[in-house]
């Protein structure tokens, strides 16, 4: 039995269009990003978006086990996303459930056109989405943190990929949905981009949109990609400028 | 990437080398540990959390609560589940799937340390005799494996426990369950602390990294309480002398007040 009890809010967006949290409708929450924090792992990112804490790390290009799922003329990429039983209000019990499988899977097909996987044939590239503390969005913010921790670990790419979830509460198309409107909204839409050329790599839609509704989601949600993408690759350089500064210092 | 065990191999001469002269890779002293760190700021839903690192080695500790019915041998007491998992994000050499057998002896471990030394008072989390008890689920995560996991999982545990604050629930004269704002501190009596050495040759070694861990001869983790009594043991690989054993319970003892020195400074353990 959980020892929360979960209200629903009476007002979950006003006739202003402020929501549960005081944002407008347009706003994301804010979102910190930092490579490179795991020493074992071969990339790595910790990301807080909101309420959320996701780690990812990636491991390869690396041998295959079992051998026969190796790939002739490619690498194997591989993705589990994984919720920790301390990241929901009520504990989760460990292990896989139908959710994770299913999120591992888009996660996976997310990522897979960002990447050369041609360039590593018989080995695997394996990324490892753990979600220590989930606030709604968990899986957008698995996919940002991931594309991430795939640079970091110096794989070839075509270029990052950048998450993010727009929703619909009443009749407001709102970016980034909060935990109220994640769980009492009408419509929730993640969407990933793969932003050097817009493609998207991932769209699942849960709720009744109108079609003008769905594009101006979708349009939003390319807006917001386009902020999120500003602070990934600010996440990426800050450790390459660490060490130029610490040159400079040396060098005075 | 190198497989590690292959690296072990490698390195392997020489860490004995070092050890047979008296020194550790990293240039530690047999019986220094790591610096122990605990993250500031909130990653989890938990009642009580803790982010520990351990030199390079992360764990990530989770402490939820819930209610349930108690065993029906002790209607009177709590009840402690205590659960470690070994994450595939953590190491290259960690798969996913169920707990393996280390993850099992790990949390088993953690856990007899808390018993033992009765860190927890379990009749104060009892409910309703025989009917309705609250259950602590100690959730131990490793996050980056550099060696002694399993003493970072302790002390993240004690952490986590002491920050842990728990919903008040009580039981209404008609049997119904009721869950208040009001939250009471998990009741922590004691800070059982474990001390894992591993021998290399005639060496006794604190704390031993991931290559350490790997070229040993033997590994054994004990716990210590706050007056000095040893509340658990666990052999790990491998086999000690009892002068060998003696002389790591003493270290142990003797590093008991450093080690709660910096939960009570930098976990805010009272």
């Amino acid at each position: 039995m959980p020892l929360i009890v979960e209200k629903k809010p009476e007002v979950l967006i006003t006739e202003d269009g402020i929501r549960t949290d005081g944002r407008g409708p347009l706003d994301l929450r804010p979102i910190k990003i930092q490579v490179g924090v795991l020493s074992r792992a071969d990339g790595s990112a910790y990301l807080e978006w909101g309420g959320n804490r996701v780690l990812a790390a990636v491991y390869g290009p690396r041998e295959v086990h079992p051998k026969h799922m190796a790939l002739p003329d490619r690498a194997l990429l591989r993705c589990r996303y994984n919720m920790a039983p301390f990241s929901t209000p009520e504990r989760k019990r460990p292990g896989p459930d139908r959710r994770s499988v299913e999120l591992s899977k888009v996660i996976r097909e997310a990522l897979l056109p960002s990447i050369f996987l041609e360039r590593y044939p018989g080995t695997a590239i394996d990324v490892f989405v753990e979600i220590l503390r989930s606030d709604a969005g968990t899986r957008v913010a698995g996919v940002t943190a991931a594309s991430l921790a795939l640079a970091d670990a110096g794989i070839e790419m075509r270029g990052l990929v950048t998450a993010v979830a727009v929703g619909r509460v009443e009749d407001w198309v709102v970016v980034d949905p909060n935990h109220d409107e994640d769980q009492w909204g009408d419509a929730d839409i993640p969407v990933a981009f793969l932003m050097e050329e817009k493609e998207i790599t991932l769209l699942q839609l849960d709720g009744p949109m109108t079609q003008e509704q769905f594009d101006r989601a979708l349009e939003l949600a390319s807006q917001a990609a386009d902020l999120i993408y500003e602070v990934q690759k600010e996440a990426l350089r800050r450790p390459y400028e660490a060490v130029r500064l610490e040159i400079l210092r040396r060098g005075e | 990437m190198l497989d590690e065990r292959i690296a072990a191999e490698l390195v392997g001469g020489y860490i004995r080398e070092l050890a047979a002269s008296g020194q550790r890779k990293d240039g530690r002293a047999f019986d220094e540990i790591r610096e122990i760190k605990i993250r500031p700021g909130t990653f989890t839903k938990a009642e009580g959390e803790a982010w520990v690192s351990l030199g390079a080695t992360q764990v990530l500790v989770g402490v939820k609560a819930d209610v349930g019915t108690p065993f029906p041998d002790t209607p009177d007491k709590g009840v402690l589940i205590s659960n470690v998992e070994l994450l595939p994000l953590a190491s290259p050499t960690f798969e996913p799937g169920p707990p393996d057998e280390n993850a099992i002896e790990m949390a088993r471990v953690v856990d007899r340390a808390l018993r033992g030394s009765n860190a927890i008072d379990m009749e104060a989390l009892a409910i309703k005799s025989g009917e309705l008890v609250y259950m602590i689920f100690l959730d131990m995560y490793a996050l980056d494996h550099d060696g002694n996991i399993i003493d970072a999982f302790a002390l993240g545990s004690l952490v986590a426990l002491s920050r842990t604050k728990i919903p008040v629930v009580e039981v209404t004269e008609e049997g119904e369950m009721v869950v208040k704002e009001e939250t009471f501190d998990l009741p922590l009596r004691d800070l059982p602390i474990t001390f894992t050495f591993i021998k290399i040759g005639d060496a006794l070694m604190l704390d031993p990294t991931l290559e350490e861990e790997l070229v040993s001869d033997a590994a054994i983790t004990i716990s210590i309480d706050s007056s000095g009594r040893v509340c658990s043991i666990q052999k790990r690989h491998g086999s000690f002398r009892v002068d060998e054993i003696k002389r790591a319970v003493s270290i142990a003892r003797s590093k008991y007040p450093e080690v709660e020195k910096i939960l009570r400074e930098q976990g805010g353990l009272v």
